[in-house]
């Protein structure tokens, strides 16, 4: 449904957005994830035909983005980051207004803004200046805002930024209601965030694609390089170190962070499929070591995206 | 053509919401009202000669302060980004936003129509001059708002972008009272480019094609230098 090939956005000299290629399918909810100035909002800016790419071409629906940006616009509600809209409009005018400019006229605009106030809870705040609404209430006027068309992609830039806990479960619903029949773009960086919502995960770090995959697979690829962190008392740091190494499965056996006692901490990085642990054990049981902790952890989400976007 | 209209009549709506708008059409009654009667008995002519003189010179800083919100208020508060990326043409946003900045400044033109009905009743009126007088206002208004509206395109601070439309609305404006600094092989060109002088022509009731093209080149490339500086911003 949407393609994106080679997408590069420079401002002066520094290049934000560096040969991007995405090939999205209808009815996945993608998660664009990235440290802060990774180029996220750059990607959605462009697609959304706020800027124009220094180098590249997305295509959506055979619509390119060069010739067509108004047919595009009309297939695509965008929720802006920090939702910027008129601070001085009633919310009620506002809604109006952006039916009014998505084309909706009498009945069909009175209903689309009623069901919008119950899907995104607006009830109570229409006639309020959007100016003295909170941010939490803000966001979901924008949403309100994207939806209005009822377009086929909706792309939000952070659409849970400045909400509390409950917003950001209820935000999360109806997103992943939407992603039933729609193509939904969203741009985050709460890993949780995106682990909860998203079919498909993409990291993006200084303008570049990290790593493109499905959340799933993505969290997979992580749990078969596990470490093992072990807390020994009555043991001597050489012997240990050696005798452990030298297991089947265990690629290093390396000191750990000491928390100052006479234990021994370890940790020890496993490759491969096969569990490491009973060795482990049975090698600590034939000697007079005490075992004091014994814990696998494996590479959640968020390893991986601290490894691939860390700073060179 | 019908986003243009959604466009417009939501900056009108913006307009009269904002107290900034009866800041400024009270603003400008009371300078016109009282520049022009100050004099007015003192003359003792029923015309409106006087205060068409003195409407350029008040337009000059009236317009601009009228349309420098319009774009700059939005590149401020981000909004820009929600408006760009509805299913709109830059022309679209150009043409909403000037027609709103001339319905508005026929707007505060309207009280005014006071001051001919006042004189009617106490002499022989010619009503010539004043329906020249009015159609060159808005002619003069909606060339100023097209200047307005590219100053308040080139920056996200509103008094910025008034003061940068005010000079060169001022310059227009008085730009035929300062010939005498220009060499002689340019004078001409000076004096068409002034915008005073068109403005009297039609206000003595005499509609000129070559003023009506003056106002409506200044109103083009107002408007093209403003769509410029949205392409810029991508």
């Amino acid at each position: 449904m949407i393609q994106v090939e080679g997408l590069t956005k420079y401002y002066d000299d520094f290049c934000a957005v560096d040969h991007i290629d995405l090939d999205i399918q209808k009815g996945e909810i993608i998660g664009l994830l990235g440290p802060n100035g990774a180029g996220k909002t750059t990607t959605l800016r462009m697609l959304t035909g706020y800027f124009k790419p220094t180098a590249g071409q997305v295509t959506i629906k055979d619509l390119t983005i060069q010739d067509d940006m108004v047919a595009i616009k009309h297939l695509i509600g965008y929720l802006p980051e920090s939702a910027p809209l008129y601070p001085g409009m009633l919310v009620f005018d506002y809604l109006d207004y952006i039916a009014s400019v998505r084309g909706l006229k009498n009945d069909a605009k009175q209903q689309r803004i009623r069901r919008l106030v119950d899907l995104c809870g607006l009830q109570g705040i229409m006639h309020k200046t959007i100016g003295e609404l909170s941010k939490g209430l803000k966001q979901r006027v924008g949403l309100a805002h994207a939806m209005m068309s009822d377009p086929e992609i909706l792309i939000l830039d952070e659409p849970t930024s400045g909400l509390d806990p409950n917003q950001i479960v209820e935000i999360r619903d109806i997103i992943r209601q939407i992603g039933r029949e729609k193509t939904v773009i969203l741009s985050t960086h709460i890993l949780s965030e995106a682990e909860a919502t998203c079919d498909r995960i993409v990291i993006i770090h200084q303008g570049r694609i990290v790593a493109d995959d499905r959340t799933e697979t993505l969290k997979q690829s992580g749990s078969r390089s596990r470490r093992l962190h072990l807390v020994l008392q009555n043991a001597d740091r050489a012997e240990a170190l050696a005798t452990l190494d030298a297991l089947e499965g265990i690629t290093a056996a390396a000191d750990g962070p000491s928390n100052g006692t006479d234990t021994l901490n370890l940790v020890l990085t496993c490759q491969g499929d096969q569990d490491p642990r009973p060795a482990v054990y049975a090698a600590i049981k034939a000697t007079e070591w005490v075992l004091v902790e014994f814990v696998q952890q494996t590479k959640d989400l968020e390893t991986i995206f601290r490894e691939l976007t860390k700073e060179n | 053509m019908q986003q243009v209209l959604h466009i417009m009549g939501k900056e009108l709506k913006d307009f009269f919401i904002s107290p900034i708008a009866y800041i400024v059409i009270a603003v400008f009654l009371l300078v016109t009202g009282w520049l022009f009667f100050s004099t007015f008995f003192v003359f003792d002519q029923a015309d409106l000669r006087n205060f068409f003189n003195l409407l350029p010179m008040t337009f000059a800083f009236v317009v601009p302060a009228i349309t420098m919100r319009l774009f700059a208020e939005e590149l401020n508060t981000g909004s820009y980004e929600t408006l760009l990326t509805l299913p709109v043409t830059f022309r679209d946003i150009i043409l909403g936003k000037f027609l709103a900045g001339v319905v508005f400044v026929g707007a505060i033109l309207v009280p005014t129509i006071a001051y001919p009905l006042f004189i009617a009743g106490m002499g022989q009126l010619d009503w010539g001059p004043v329906v020249g007088g009015y159609a060159g206002a808005l002619m003069l208004g909606a060339a100023f708002t097209a200047i307005g509206l590219f100053a308040s395109a080139l920056t996200r601070n509103q008094i910025i972008a008034f003061i940068l439309g005010a000079v060169i609305c001022f310059v227009l404006t008085t730009m035929d009272r300062m010939l005498f600094f220009f060499p002689g092989p340019i004078l001409n060109v000076v004096n068409y480019i002034g915008a005073s002088s068109h403005f009297q022509n039609v206000a003595k009731g005499i509609i000129d094609s070559r003023d009506v093209l003056y106002f409506l080149s200044l109103v083009f490339l107002g408007l093209y230098a403003a769509h410029l500086a949205m392409q810029e911003k991508k």
